[in-house]
């Protein structure tokens, strides 16, 4: 039976939701599911973890070096704890987990799975590559540990709350190296969220019609804090910089929710919205492309309908 | 110092990509082949440090088919000294190749390895950070910025929060980022002397890459999306949205 | 940006890794292995802007490479059968026999990107430079007045053309000989004709365009080798055109569609005619399942004997279809390419490096001869198309002996203007890939960067949004096949919006437009299509 440890990944003292992803995807392993909790100090981080359903255990590993995340002082300590007879390492497709992980893969002398987005079995997975054009199914011998990391945007997030594993302190007796520094992060301050990273993006097309009627886009977006993207044809119109771009040219993208505004739906732009969760579309032309790929469509002047969307969510 | 360069041949980016109907991989008939867009941003930023004074030599170095040494002579003729090709037609997985780079760089006694963060074809993003380990070096991945001074490099970092600041002592191995710089444009008298300048062929034989690696079962298209519903009014998409948690 | 550009010198400078470009620039080697000869392609790689049927007669290619069957180029089929039909809406009819000249015994169907990469690799081995990614922007002169060689185009410019960090100047390249082969309506050949008035003896070159796409039928569909034509359906009788479907191996499938562009119906577009009739039923049976791989158009000359341009001029060389040497009847310009190329080698060769005397070599050429021969075949169908098949049938039965030659007329001149009270021309019920022109051209992998100036130059914008809306109704929006010219209708009126980045290079805006105010120039290096197997 499966044996599955992901590495929990905290931000601001709060567990972060991608790791209730990659419980879903440890579920699909099936097994135990161990989940461990880096920390300087003790704190309510582990508590967090625990409600999370579907959790076994929670190992909290605490080490004064944790209170800088880096990859050369998490790896040995995740490489430590995945001696005891795991079968599987996770952790989040995050730049946490991506940064760490292939370390820990190489230390343990095994490959990584990166970027799991569907279990076919414990030893087998689908992944993209090519920039999710192509999707793969690969195999590892099942004579060794697997290691990978989990798409965020392939798995719902395991319910919380209902879950109540023990929480025991793992002691780990490994040095850790001294050659990395952190000097700071500094987060994004702008209004808004950053288009590639945010789980909702509203987006404006040629529909929108000038530069000045996309601040009722914008308005939106904050009203429902959403980073804004826009249609390749809005962009060579002039109503917004090339850096707003969504599509095959621009950014590619996977938010949670997606909706396009007066956007037709060429090709090129739905090459870059493919893996969104859920495309609204709102078109006054029925026939728009998009309407054939989204998961909500509503025909309609979205100079009437961002209105009625402002006012309905209060 | 001298700083290595692994970079990788790969369809270029603006290919499109297209499933072989058998499953077997991806169709590359008469397709462009390119260095890796990350790879060559992390040549670029090698050559700007050797223009800086910060490092003497920039080598770059592929493990691949004969013909990658097309994408070697791009790197020379973008400014590299010299170059190393690890020949073979078999694949190697990221394991694999950062053990043949681990072996190159001692050999080289590189004081930086700088390479893409991942490559555009496998999407893998994972021989730097497996390098690093095998050397028991640090790791700066997702490069925006690299400054080096006193044997030090400070790399500002993109990650999902925002830019992290980090201080590494060197031999490390850094990975590049889409926003570390704007590779150059080639010049025509560049291509031609990077015709000969010294490009060593290595054996895959002198390397001992005996480690587990993945089996590829098959590889298809993507599935397509399919047309959702329809909504008439604005208050029955906001009842599906609130319905589904997403608002 | 300073004045001092960099130079470099080479003894012949060939602008278009085309099949014309490298077949002067391999035999070239064969000739003399001293000479430093460079060839320029604006694509990315060689093949990627390369676009025709093909069918190939083979001839010249074993003249030039005798070894070429030995490694052949990937796709290339041998033809097995010929077949002709006339299409109606619903309907076909098989001619009994193949006109001579469409008879393709002997011949391969190939992909043209593929066989210019093929010759860039043996240019390559016997020494040629070929640098793919570098456009000759313009030509350069000496105070003579002479062709000296080529300047390539700047990178890093930005869309208002202000140097970006990337900036990176042009270069010039000099040479004792440059020889231009762009392709149909080269730009550099455009500036040329204009300046050399190469054309004062001749008459106007005409043009076609064709439009093709590449196809993964289901197994069981293509039948390797056959070479079917169409006409007929869907253009009326007054519209010069037809279809080519070329069964390919591996399940695959070049169905392709050329139209004069003297047509006079302004609301007529090229690419729905085209769309329409790959739904007819006959080849919908075809394609139906299938997948399409690749897309892309390209103008033709097809102006041939009469409208050839004088070939030579004071350094430098025209060869290929930038010279209009393709052979209509035959629908065939390879062959022609490459034995211009390689005739203009042994020109040069001959003269160490001098013009004077290739024009009269070339008109008195197999190449020559060939277009004379055919002369009067394609202005007949000025007539139309049942005029223009009797003509052309009597042309070919006497061998081009009859003592007239029919004259060709500019094909921008041709648009009659719009009546307002003429309904649109409807299409015909479709289900297959793609569903539009933004679509196709998804397939065509076109790139450019979008921060560069647009290189669809329009003089006067102005003239779109009033004077062609109301005569012509804009036919640049219907013309063009990649959909890169579209009216916008803002709170401040109409305006033209160039979607300058899904260019195909296709030269027909260039061609087409009535008043003559678009001028194709050579984007950044490495831009546009990028055909896989066309």
């Amino acid at each position: 039976m499966s044996k599955v440890l992901i590495v929990a990944e905290a931000a601001g003292g709060k567990l972060n939701l991608t790791t209730a992803k990659a419980v879903t995807c440890a579920q699909a392993i099936g097994g135990e599911i161990d989940l461990a909790v880096f920390t300087a100090e003790a704190n309510g981080i582990a508590d967090e973890a625990a409600a999370i359903s579907g959790v076994t255990r929670v190992l909290r590993v605490v080490h004064p070096e944790n209170a800088a995340v880096r990859a050369a002082t998490l790896a040995p300590q995740i490489v430590a704890l995945a001696g005891n007879g795991y079968t599987h390492v996770l952790a989040a497709g995050s730049t946490t987990g991506k940064d760490v992980m292939p370390r820990v893969a190489a230390l343990l002398g095994v490959p990584q799975i990166s970027d799991i987005m569907a279990v076919q079995g414990p030893h087998e997975f689908d992944r993209p590559i090519y920039a999710g054009n192509t999707i793969t199914h690969v195999k590892t011998d099942g004579s060794h540990i697997v290691v990978g990391t989990v798409r965020s945007a392939s798995f719902a997030t395991a319910s919380s709350g209902d879950g109540s594993a023990p929480i025991e302190d793992a002691a780990i007796a490994v040095e850790l190296p001294t050659h990395t520094k952190l000097l700071d992060v500094t987060t994004d301050t702008g209004d808004r969220p950053d288009l590639q990273t945010a789980s909702r993006v509203v987006s404006g097309g040629r529909g929108v019609g000038s530069e000045e009627n996309f601040k009722i886009v914008y308005d939106f977006a904050d009203k429902i804090g959403a980073a804004v993207g826009a249609s390749r044809a809005a962009v060579d119109s002039g109503y917004c910089p090339n850096d707003m771009q969504v599509g095959q040219t621009g950014k590619i993208i996977a938010p949670e929710l997606y909706i396009a505004f007066g956007i037709s739906g060429a090709i090129q732009h739905l090459a870059g919205i493919k893996d969104a969760g859920c495309i609204v579309a709102i078109n006054s032309d029925e026939n728009a492309p998009i309407f054939e790929v989204a998961d909500l469509g509503l025909v309609g002047d979205l100079f009437k309908v961002i209105p009625e969307l402002e006012a309905a969510l209060g | 110092m001298k700083i290595l360069v692994p970079i990788k041949r790969v369809v270029d980016y603006n290919v499109r990509i297209r499933v072989k109907s058998d499953g077997s991989g991806v169709d590359l008939n008469g397709v462009k082949m390119s260095v890796n867009p990350f790879d060559e941003i992390a040549m670029e930023e090698a050559l700007r440090l050797r223009e800086a004074g910060v490092a003497s030599e920039v080598v770059p170095l592929t493990i691949g088919t004969a013909k990658a040494e097309d994408q070697l002579r791009t790197c020379l003729a973008m400014g590299g000294d010299r170059a190393l090709h690890v020949v073979t037609d078999a694949e190697i997985q990221p394991l694999q190749a950062a053990r043949i780079l681990a072996e190159l760089a001692k050999r080289e006694e590189a004081g930086l390895v700088l390479m893409g963060k991942q490559a555009i074809d496998d999407d893998n993003g994972q021989t730097p950070q497996m390098l690093a380990a095998l050397l028991g070096w640090p790791q700066a991945t997702f490069a925006s910025e690299v400054k080096i001074a006193d044997g030090k490099a400070r790399v500002h970092r993109e990650v999902d929060s925002g830019i992290e600041s980090l201080e590494i002592s060197l031999p490390a191995v850094i990975s590049a980022d889409l926003r570390l710089n704007e590779p150059r444009f080639i010049k025509l008298p560049d291509i031609m002397k990077a015709k000969r300048k010294p490009l060593d062929k290595l054996e895959l034989s002198e390397f001992d890459i005996a480690v587990p690696t993945v089996e590829i079962v098959k590889t298809s298209p993507p599935p397509t999306r399919a047309a959702g519903r329809m909504v008439k009014e604005v208050s029955e998409l906001v009842a599906v949205l609130k319905d589904k948690g997403l608002i | 940006m300073t004045d001092e550009r960099e130079v470099m010198e080479f003894d012949v400078v060939i602008v278009g890794a085309g099949p014309a470009g490298l077949a002067c620039a391999i035999r070239l080697k064969q000739l003399n292995d001293e000479l430093n000869v460079c060839v320029l392609e604006k694509g990315a790689i060689v093949g990627a802007h390369s676009l025709a049927g093909a069918v190939i007669e083979p001839q010249a290619l074993d003249q030039l490479l005798p070894n070429w069957r030995d490694n052949p180029p990937e796709m290339c089929v041998p033809v097995t059968r010929d077949e002709v039909h006339m299409m109606s809406a619903t309907g076909s009819f098989k001619f009994p026999i193949t006109p001579p000249q469409m008879n393709n015994h002997g011949n391969f169907i190939v992909s043209l990107g593929a066989l210019t990469a093929k010759m860039a690799e043996a240019a390559e081995e016997l020494g040629v430079e070929v640098y793919p990614g570098f456009p000759a922007r313009e030509a350069l002169f000496n105070d003579a007045g002479a062709v000296i060689g080529v300047r390539t185009g700047d990178m890093g410019v930005d869309r208002d053309g202000k140097p970006k960090d990337s900036y990176t100047q042009g270069m010039d390249l000099h040479a004792k000989l440059t020889v231009f082969s762009e392709g149909c309506r080269g730009s550099c050949t455009k500036q040329l004709i204009k300046k050399f008035e190469l054309d004062k003896d001749a008459d106007p070159q005409t043009y076609g365009i064709g439009i093709k796409e590449l196809w993964q039928v289901p197994e069981g569909r293509s039948e390797a080798g056959l070479v079917m034509h169409t006409m007929g359906w869907p253009l009326d009788s007054s519209t010069y055109g037809g279809s080519f479907v070329y069964h390919m191996d591996e399940n695959r499938i070049a169905v392709g569609f050329v139209i004069g562009l003297d047509y006079s119906d302004p609301d007529l577009e090229p690419f729905e005619k085209f769309q329409d009739f790959k739904n007819h039923p006959k080849i919908k049976a075809l394609l139906e399942g299938g997948e399409i791989i690749s897309y892309g158009a390209r103008a033709i000359s097809d102006g041939g004997w009469q409208s050839l341009p004088k070939t030579e001029m004071p350094g430098a060389l025209l060869i290929g279809d930038t010279a209009g040497l393709l052979n209509l009847p035959k629908i065939k310009g390879v062959h022609q390419a490459l034995k211009s190329g390689m005739l203009a080698a042994e020109h040069i060769h001959e003269t160490a490096c001098s013009s004077a005397g290739y024009d009269a070599k070339l008109r008195e050429s197999a190449v020559g001869k060939e277009l004379k021969k055919v002369r009067n075949f394609r202005p007949a169908f000025h007539w139309g198309l049942w005029l223009g098949v009797l003509i052309s049938a009597l042309e070919t039965v006497t061998l081009g002996l009859l003592p007239w030659t029919l004259k060709n007329h500019a094909d921008h001149a041709q648009l009659k203007k719009r009546d307002p009270a003429k309904p649109r021309p409807t299409k015909a019920e479709r289900s297959l890939a793609p569903r539009d022109r933004l679509a196709a051209v998804y397939f065509a992998a076109t790139e450019h960067d979008e921060d560069q100036p647009v290189h669809l130059q329009v003089a006067d914008t102005d003239i779109c949004v009033s004077q062609c809306a109301e005569e012509y109704g804009n036919p640049c929006t219907r013309f063009c096949p990649a959909g890169v010219y579209e009216i916008v209708e803002e709170e401040a009126g109409k305006r033209l919006q160039i979607n300058a980045a899904n260019c195909v290079h296709c030269k027909t805006c260039d061609i087409k437009d009535p008043y003559q105010i678009i001028n194709w120039v050579t984007p950044e290096g490495g831009s546009g299509p990028n055909y896989q197997l066309m």
